[in-house]
């Protein structure tokens, strides 16, 4: 009957954005008067996994076949599923992730589960089971009530601060049967920014975009970003023009984020561009124009050249 | 090749969103509805491989008859006939589970839609045709090329991308820079009117979930300017204040 959340490994450590779900699924299981099963796929060492009990999970399953070392959503929902029927869980757990992007629907067809994506509150269990979830790009909010007998919870960052206890979680190794179906898709090559922090992950982000005049003056940018321990983001006209990778793109069409900071720097604040970042809790602009929209959406801001304000505001944290 | 291209019909990218009812119901009251973005870049590239390749698009649409002028101006943009499934869609899962009803015999190489659709988000419809339907699902696709019963895909990960092959028949989700978007030029206007527009009913389905209601974001306080030439308070208030620093 155990709540079940799906833990995402990262170089065979527990993504944060994890760490956030196993705490969520623990609250959940305590709602529920049961306990929390966390889900490993992948390598990692046991002393890692044992980690989920800080955030509350009593029990992790690791499915560690090496068919499984690369992420695979299918294969992945496979493991999932089973495991989520050995357990006997009705609600199963997981962050928001391209990776659990990839999952959870396969997941909600295996299981015909009532699914809700972009969850932003633990759930209401007053009447029925109700999920707070955002929707048009985090214009609006809807209350989902899941009916179905299992539900499944993708959660967006930043909807609960996991708290961490000394305990420990016990590791039981899985190893469900496998599908040769989940494995036809063949990756030819991987290319990934390393050593940045990836921008769904992060606490704080600093974004650019046309007013930056070109990408030779990204440096300004990422010098803000590094004091700051900061991902990068861009504008949409941004990484068309190719200054930036598109995966840093955020927006109605590209990547939404919800991190406690988001820097604007030189971005006009098109409604497109504001709906992929409006969830953030402060927002800080700085435009040359005082007319700027995207002043009437932030929390802060400076009416400047971003040249001359972005080299002081670095300074400024490293004198922190 | 034959081709399903899914679309959905949602409020302009400018739409400021309310809700009437209670808050039960979205404010179509002045709203433009239009395909989603990312379902213009799947048809947009499905267009684009007929025209190298040969073979047929067929638009799908899973809605009320006031979603048929997005689903003609899909035809317009070259898509050569159009379904409409006549039910209001619930959820991801009954929307992919009539795709999957009309797509179970019908032997698309292809099914192509949006990465999400830009109403709820939830980006899970093509996932959950390809588990119903058995095949294999991939998204966010950001290249689309087919080398005889080979799909070559560049597919969007977290701080990257990477290259993927995979036989047909496949379920992708979409998103830029797969296509530019089309935009229909007269002639496509013209005959998108005498194309077929085929009219079915949903197959039952019991209802997962249930939105009881919807609520507006409470509205952000004002805005605190600090002078350029003190950009450093701000880096303070950040950190004093905001406490995010
Ligand atoms: C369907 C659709 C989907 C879209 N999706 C997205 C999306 O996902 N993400 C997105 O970002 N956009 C999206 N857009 C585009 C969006 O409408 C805007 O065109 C875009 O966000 C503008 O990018 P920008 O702010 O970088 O550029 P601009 O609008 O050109 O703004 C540049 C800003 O920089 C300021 N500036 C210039 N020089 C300086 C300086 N030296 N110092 C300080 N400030 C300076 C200017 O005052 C201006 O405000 C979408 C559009 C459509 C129609």
């Amino acid at each position: 009957m155990s709540v079940l959340i799906f833990v995402e490994l990262d170089e065979g450590k527990l993504k944060k954005s994890s760490q956030e779900a196993i705490f969520y699924g623990a609250k959940v299981a305590e709602m529920t008067g049961t306990t929390a099963t966390a889900i490993a796929v992948g390598q990692a060492d046991d002393s890692e996994l044992a980690t989920a009990g800080r955030f509350g999970a009593t029990k992790v399953l690791h499915a560690s076949d090496t068919r499984l070392n690369e992420p695979n959503g299918m294969a992945y929902a496979t493991v999932v599923a089973a495991a989520a029927q050995q357990e006997g869980s009705t609600v199963v757990v997981l962050a928001k992730s391209s990776l659990a992007d990839a999952m959870t629907a396969r997941l909600a067809g295996k299981l015909k589960a009532g699914l809700a994506a972009n969850v932003i509150e633990l759930p209401d269990l007053s009447n029925g089971f109700v999920v707070k979830s955002s929707i048009y790009t985090g214009k609006a909010f809807a209350y989902n009530e899941l009916k179905a007998g299992i539900k499944i919870l993708a959660i967006k960052k930043n909807t609960i601060t996991p708290e961490e206890t000394d305990a420990s979680a016990t590791v039981d190794s899985f190893s469900p049967a496998l599908n040769d179906s989940d494995f036809v898709i063949s990756v030819k090559s991987t290319e990934k920014a390393t050593g940045d922090i990836l921008l769904p992950e992060a606490d704080l982000v600093v974004s650019a975009g046309r007013g930056m005049k070109g990408p030779e003056n990204w440096g300004l940018v990422e010098d803000l970003a590094h004091a700051l321990h900061a991902a990068t983001a861009c504008s949409k006209p941004v990484s068309d023009l190719d200054w930036r990778p598109h995966h840093e793109h955020v927006g109605q069409t590209g990547i939404k984020i919800s991190p406690n900071l988001y820097i604007a720097c030189g971005i006009s604040g098109a409604i497109q561009h504001l709906a992929g970042v409006n969830s953030s809790k402060v927002i800080v602009v700085i435009n040359k124009d005082a007319d700027a929209p995207f002043f009437k959406s932030a929390d802060y801001g400076i009416v400047g050249d971003v040249f001359e304000v972005l080299p002081r505001l670095t300074a400024a944290v490293k004198a922190l | 090749m034959k081709i399903l291209v899914c679309v959905t019909s949602v409020p302009d990218t400018t739409t400021k969103i309310t809700f009437t009812d209670n808050n039960t119901k979205l404010n179509k009251a002045g709203v433009t509805f239009i395909t989603g973005p990312y379902d213009d870049y799947a048809l947009a590239r499905a267009v684009e491989l007929k025209e190298q390749a040969g073979g047929t698009v067929t638009v799908l649409n899973v809605g009320g008859a006031d979603a048929e002028p997005v689903i003609r101006k899909c035809l317009a943009i070259g898509a050569d006939d159009a379904i409409r499934v006549n039910a209001e869609p619930t959820d991801a899962y009954f929307v992919a589970e009539q795709i999957a009803a009309i797509a179970k015999d019908a032997s698309y190489e292809l099914i192509l839609m949006g990465r999400e659709s830009i109403d709820y988000n939830g980006g899970q419809v093509h996932g959950i045709v390809a588990e119903l339907l058995g095949l294999p699902s991939i998204s966010p696709v950001m290249v689309l090329n087919i080398d005889g019963d080979t799909a070559k895909i560049t597919r969007e990960i977290e701080g990257g991308k990477e290259e993927i092959e995979a036989k047909l028949p496949l379920v992708l989700g979409c998103q830029e820079p797969i296509a530019e978007w089309k935009i229909p030029n007269m002639r496509g206007i013209m005959t998108a009117r005498t194309k077929p527009l085929k009219v079915v009913e949903p197959v039952a389905n019991e209802q997962l979930t249930a939105v009881s209601h919807y609520e507006l974001p409470a509205p952000r306080g004002a805005v605190k300017m600090i002078p350029a030439d003190e950009a450093e308070k701000l880096i303070q208030l950040l950190h004093t204040e905001a406490k995010v620093i």
